[in-house]
């Protein structure tokens, strides 16, 4: 509808609200208060509601979030591939300091293909069942090489296969999804993601559907990948462990809005956000002690129709008393956590209310103290 | 790459967010299913005028003879003298006046909209009759074949395939006049009861098919979801299997179709009237009224426009309101 | 607890017939000879991969599967081939906790309904009437039980696994199959089930056979685990020997794959290559062999047995087990020398990819 209106970004004298993360201006990706919106027939939807970060190439942004969070339309919006007759996309999405909002969809697609790929989650669903595995991918090729004949075409899938681990990928070229398992349809879908050389990657949970060990095969796929394309990723994941093992930033959404963002060692180390204490606390672990209790969020993730007033996580947050009315009228912004000690604390970004030496205390007492978490 | 599975992904993420705090905002008495679809059929403004304009239909077949009485014509009073010499209605338009609303039949002179009201009354019943015998017949075989399985099935769907393979209207042809020789003989005046019955009968006969297979293949696809397994693993029988867990899940789909049956039996009573297999003169029918006003198609065309508008607003009515009822029962499959 | 085991399985198996017209083809060998005890009151975790046959073992704990040889002796009697009738009153002590909160309540029926089906299907009449007793069993629940008139689409999906585990209390079983009750369940809401079943199993001293592929959930509910690699158990033990001292290569590989919060970065792992075989076609002898890296000849050639070593509670099927000679065990990347294109190339039908063939099999 109104996509082509770009909304400039707040104010500039806003700026100083949301510091510019670490090497901000030459990031490959940059967002700025993204916000994302559908007209359902239940009302509209704020799927995402001022979400701002960057990638540099050669490193992985980790978003989590639960269901409803917002992270899957965040990754849709960068990729341009909502529905515009429905979705209202604001704020500011550049790519090498090119802003893609607003850009023609002729302008978007080309880019896209060109410079960015999505590994999805189900590649069943993704890849298409009456074509061969090697023919889509080649058709992905050309596609944005027009001039490669259909020989050079196969050639570079076939060494797309090869590089992503499937044996006898000349074989595998001719072979249809069905005939592959969930890890081997996996990587094909990641050649197919990086035939095209893409400077940046969004991966969605591109591991939930497949086992742990083979889950750990394509984390170490696209850790290898990224050493040796130096490319951007995104990884969109709900799982607090797959993000310590693969990224290096983290963002933390809840309710389409970003509760907590910063270096993984930051986030998952010394985190700020009673969502994220939550998270860290519900997850059991293979280390700590087996018969403690897990301390699970009370409540349900929100609705995104129906948004609790101020901050989204008030009514789960064990603190939200602390700081009175303002848990319900005031949306917290995303302001710098100013831990103590924290390493480039000036990354660290939290939205609570809570002060500093608030957190501090509750983290210790509550979190840390039951030993859970670490 | 389509969009679709994109956008899925992205709406599925919503959808399951939106539910998130439901109980906790409505009231204590839950909405049922069948409650939400009845309240967006409601809202469907195809489905309430189709819907109205059915419920009209259907009081007028009803209420025949009283509307007979109130007109004070029967359907099989002749007014020759009202007619000319050819045969041919007096007057405009076939013969419509205060008296006679849609005019008179050439040559017999009988009122046209009385023999409508009861043309509607047997169509309607033929139609609903048979729907309903070929719904039971359908959702009996149905759920027999698809949640046992096995032989069973094997055999059902052999007889499934047996009665589609048959030609439908080459046995009406042969059998219906068949049938009645053998009951009334040769020249035997036969029971007007006893053509539409016969009706009912060959269309039961070819028309529960559809309706087995579609409950056959929601039976299979139900009878692997866990609820249905969890009934089992308490030590259900096979009644309560049928009765409780899986046919409340199949009504939608067994009331679409039925409701889509209907016209298709309202058209294939006029057509085998039409070509004279059906109904005898004697009982008013929609099929047996236009193959009647074909012969004064250039001299009365009012003759052939009365059964031919109405016969047309019931089958669309019933057609929209299949249609209506199927998306308010299935949200997702209209989008 | 030295008392009988409630539960006792020996040999048992599970083979779907794969037929390609009329004719069988070949067989899916789901479950092949599982040997193990559950005492009152115990937690039984049944860990492995998609494809292993743990789901297969818990549909013929309670007979929604048959089992195609070996014996289940439930609480003393053996129910392998019980009918429906015999069945009965046995059903009223062992139930299942499906996995998927959306396909196992029915749509069409209310809350109330769903929890009061097992009463109604056995004509149990509890004293104070059947809405009492579910009023009392969706508080039991953590439900509030004012929502007896709702149907399941009001609720979410963490509730509505508890209205699937109200379900499964109704006729106060001795023994529960979970089948991987939490993983379809948000982060956040895995927790709370997690605790609420511990809390159950404590104050109602459940037995439960949990079914998971989450050893870290495993973990935090169960007393003793059982491994399963492509249809048979490869370990099993107390969990602490289990998790601090595993003595099958395989368990050890699974519990370093595992993505743990409490460790960034990519840890030292072993890294199994491969897929696993079709159990169409399983490998010969040990199972594990064709991703194992200590794989020698009689691997090929001769089924390790599960036996407990030095007289614990620990078995491990392998003919070397971890912990024998202490040089031999792999550390992190040292360990990955696996034959990656023997194990996918030669059978390229996975266990993923052969799940749609026994699901189209019919029991």
């Amino acid at each position: 509808m109104d996509s082509s209106q770009a909304v400039p970004s707040g104010a500039p004298d806003d700026r100083p609200a949301v510091p510019a993360q670490r090497s901000d201006q030459d990031a490959y990706l940059r967002v700025r208060d993204l916000r994302v919106r559908f007209d359902t027939s239940d009302g509209v939807v704020r799927a995402v509601d001022g979400v701002s970060f960057a990638v540099e190439r050669g490193r992985t942004l980790g978003i989590v979030g639960e269901s409803g969070s917002g992270k899957s339309v965040t990754s849709l919006a960068i990729l341009g591939l909502h529905d515009p007759r429905r979705t209202t996309i604001t704020g500011e999405i550049s790519v090498e300091g090119q802003q893609l909002v607003g850009l023609p969809d002729e302008e978007v697609r080309r880019l896209r293909g060109r410079n960015m790929a999505m590994i999805f989650q189900d590649p069943l669903s993704a890849l298409h069942p009456y074509y061969t595995v090697g023919r889509q991918i080649a058709e992905a090729y050309r596609v944005h090489h027009p001039k490669a004949n259909r020989r050079e075409a196969r050639q570079r899938a076939v060494d797309m296969l090869d590089r992503v681990g499937i044996p006898q990928p000349a074989r595998r070229f001719d072979q249809y999804p069905h005939e592959f398992s969930g890890g081997m349809r996996q990587r094909a879908m990641i050649a197919m993601s990086l035939v095209n050389d893409p400077a940046l990657l969004i991966a969605d949970e591109p591991t939930t559907a497949l086992d742990v060990t083979v889950q750990a095969q394509i984390l170490d796929l696209l850790a290898d990948l990224q050493a040796e394309f130096h490319s951007a990723i995104i990884l969109i994941t709900h799982d607090l462990g797959v993000v310590g093992q693969v990224a290096d930033d983290v963002l933390v959404m809840y309710g389409g809005r970003a509760v907590e963002r910063g270096s993984v060692e930051q986030v998952l180390r010394s985190p700020q956000h009673p969502y994220t204490w939550g998270l860290l606390s519900s997850v059991p672990s293979l280390h700590g002690d087996a018969d403690a209790d897990l301390l699970p969020i009370p409540g349900n993730p929100p609705s995104l129709i129906n948004l609790p007033s101020g901050c989204a996580f008030h009514p789960r947050c064990r603190y939200a008393d602390r700081v009175g009315s303002r848990s319900r009228s005031e949306v917290p912004e995303l302001r710098p956590a100013g831990v103590d000690g924290d390493a480039g604390a000036d990354g660290h970004l939290v939205a609570c209310h809570l002060s500093v030496e608030e957190r501090t205390a509750f983290y210790t007492e509550d979190v840390a103290s039951v030993g859970v978490a670490r | 790459m389509s969009l679709s599975p994109v956008e899925g992904v992205a709406l599925a993420e919503i959808e399951s967010g939106a539910d998130g705090d439901g109980p906790a905002a409505k009231g204590v008495v839950g909405r049922s299913p069948g409650q939400l679809a009845w309240l967006r059929l409601r809202r469907d403004r195809t489905a309430v005028v189709s819907g109205v304009l059915l419920v009209f239909f259907m009081v007028l077949g009803l209420s025949a003879p009283l509307i007979e009485m109130a007109y004070g014509v029967g359907p099989r009073e002749q007014f020759q003298n009202l007619l000319d010499g050819n045969g041919m209605p007096l007057g405009y338009a076939g013969g419509v006046t205060g008296d006679h609303w849609f005019g008179l039949e050439p040559g017999l002179g009988r009122d046209i909209f009385v023999r409508l009201i009861y043309g509607l009354r047997t169509s309607l019943f033929i139609a609903l009759a048979a729907a309903l015998i070929t719904a039971t017949i359908g959702v009996a075989l149905g759920t027999l074949a698809g949640y046992l399985g096995g032989w069973l099935d094997a055999v059902i769907n052999w007889i499934t395939d047996l009665t589609l393979a048959m030609p439908f209207l080459i046995i009406a042809l042969a059998l219906t006049p068949a049938i009645t020789l053998r009951f009334y003989g040769e020249r035997g005046q036969v029971s007007s009861a006893f053509g539409v019955g016969v009706l009912i009968a060959v269309f039961a006969i070819f028309g529960w098919t559809g309706t087995a297979r579609l409950v056959r293949g929601q039976v299979i696809a139900l009878r692997e979801r866990e609820f249905v397994e969890a009934a089992k693993a308490s030590g259900a029988g096979l009644g309560h299997m049928l009765f409780r867990q899986l046919l409340p899940n199949i009504w939608a789909p067994i009331l679409v179709s039925f409701s889509l049956a209907v016209p298709q039996f309202i058209t294939s009573e006029a057509a085998l009237s039409f070509i004279g297999v059906g109904l005898s003169d004697e009982t008013p029918s929609f099929g047996r009224m236009i193959y009647d006003s074909l012969d004064y198609l250039q001299t009365d065309p009012a003759y052939v426009f009365f059964p031919g508008i109405t016969i047309f607003a019931l089958v669309f009515a019933f057609n929209l309101f299949g249609d209506a009822l199927r998306d308010a029962l299935d949200p997702k499959s209209s989008r | 607890m030295t008392d009988e085991p409630l539960l006792r399985v020996r040999g048992l198996t599970k083979h779907f017939p794969v037929r390609q017209g009329l004719r069988a083809s070949g067989l899916v060998r789901a479950v092949d000879g599982l040997d193990f005890d559950v005492r009152p009151g115990e937690t039984l975790g049944l860990v492995g991969e998609s494809g292993c046959g743990k789901t297969t073992t818990g549909r013929m704990l309670v007979r929604l599967l048959e089992p195609t040889s070996g014996s289940i002796e439930f609480a003393g009697r053996d129910i392998t081939h019980a009918g429906r009738r015999e069945l009965r009153p046995l059903r009223q002590e062992l139930q299942i906790i499906f996995q998927d909160p959306y396909a196992s309540l029915n749509p069409r029926h209310t809350v109330g309904r769903i929890v009061a089906m097992p009463l109604q299907v056995n004509g149990i009449k509890p004293p104070g009437g059947i809405k009492a007793r579910v009023q009392e069993l969706l508080e039991l629940v953590g439900l509030n039980p004012e929502h007896y008139n709702r149907y399941p689409h009001e609720f979410s999906g963490g509730q509505r696994q508890r209205i699937g585990i109200a379900r499964a209390l109704a006729l106060r079983p001795r023994l529960i199959v979970a089948d991987e009750p939490v993983s379809a369940l948000d982060v956040s809401i895995q927790a709370q089930v997690v605790n609420l079943l511990r809390d159950l199993q404590r104050e109602l001293g459940l037995a439960f056979v949990f079914i998971a592929h989450d050893l870290a959930v495993v973990r935090h509910f169960c007393q003793r685990v059982a491994v399963m690699y492509l249809g048979r158990i490869v370990e099993i033990g107390d969990r602490a020997d289990i998790y601090e001292r595993p003595q099958h290569p395989y368990t050890r590989a699974l519990l370093s794959a595992i993505p743990d919060v409490t460790q960034l970065g990519p840890a030292g792992r072993i890294r199994l290559t491969g897929d696993v075989p079709t159990p169409l076609d399983p490998p010969s002898g040990c199972r594990f062999r064709t991703r194992c890296w200590k794989a020698q000849d009689i691997c090929a050639t001769e089924q390790p047995a599960l036996v407990p070593r030095d007289g614990g509670n620990q078995a491990a099927a392998c003919h070397f087990p971890e912990g024998e000679a202490a040089s031999s065990g792999p550390e992190g990347e040292a360990a990955s020398p696996g034959p990656e294109g023997e194990a996918a190339g030669t059978s390229p039908e996975s266990a993923e990819s052969a799940a749609p063939i026994v699901e189209e099999v019919r029991p």
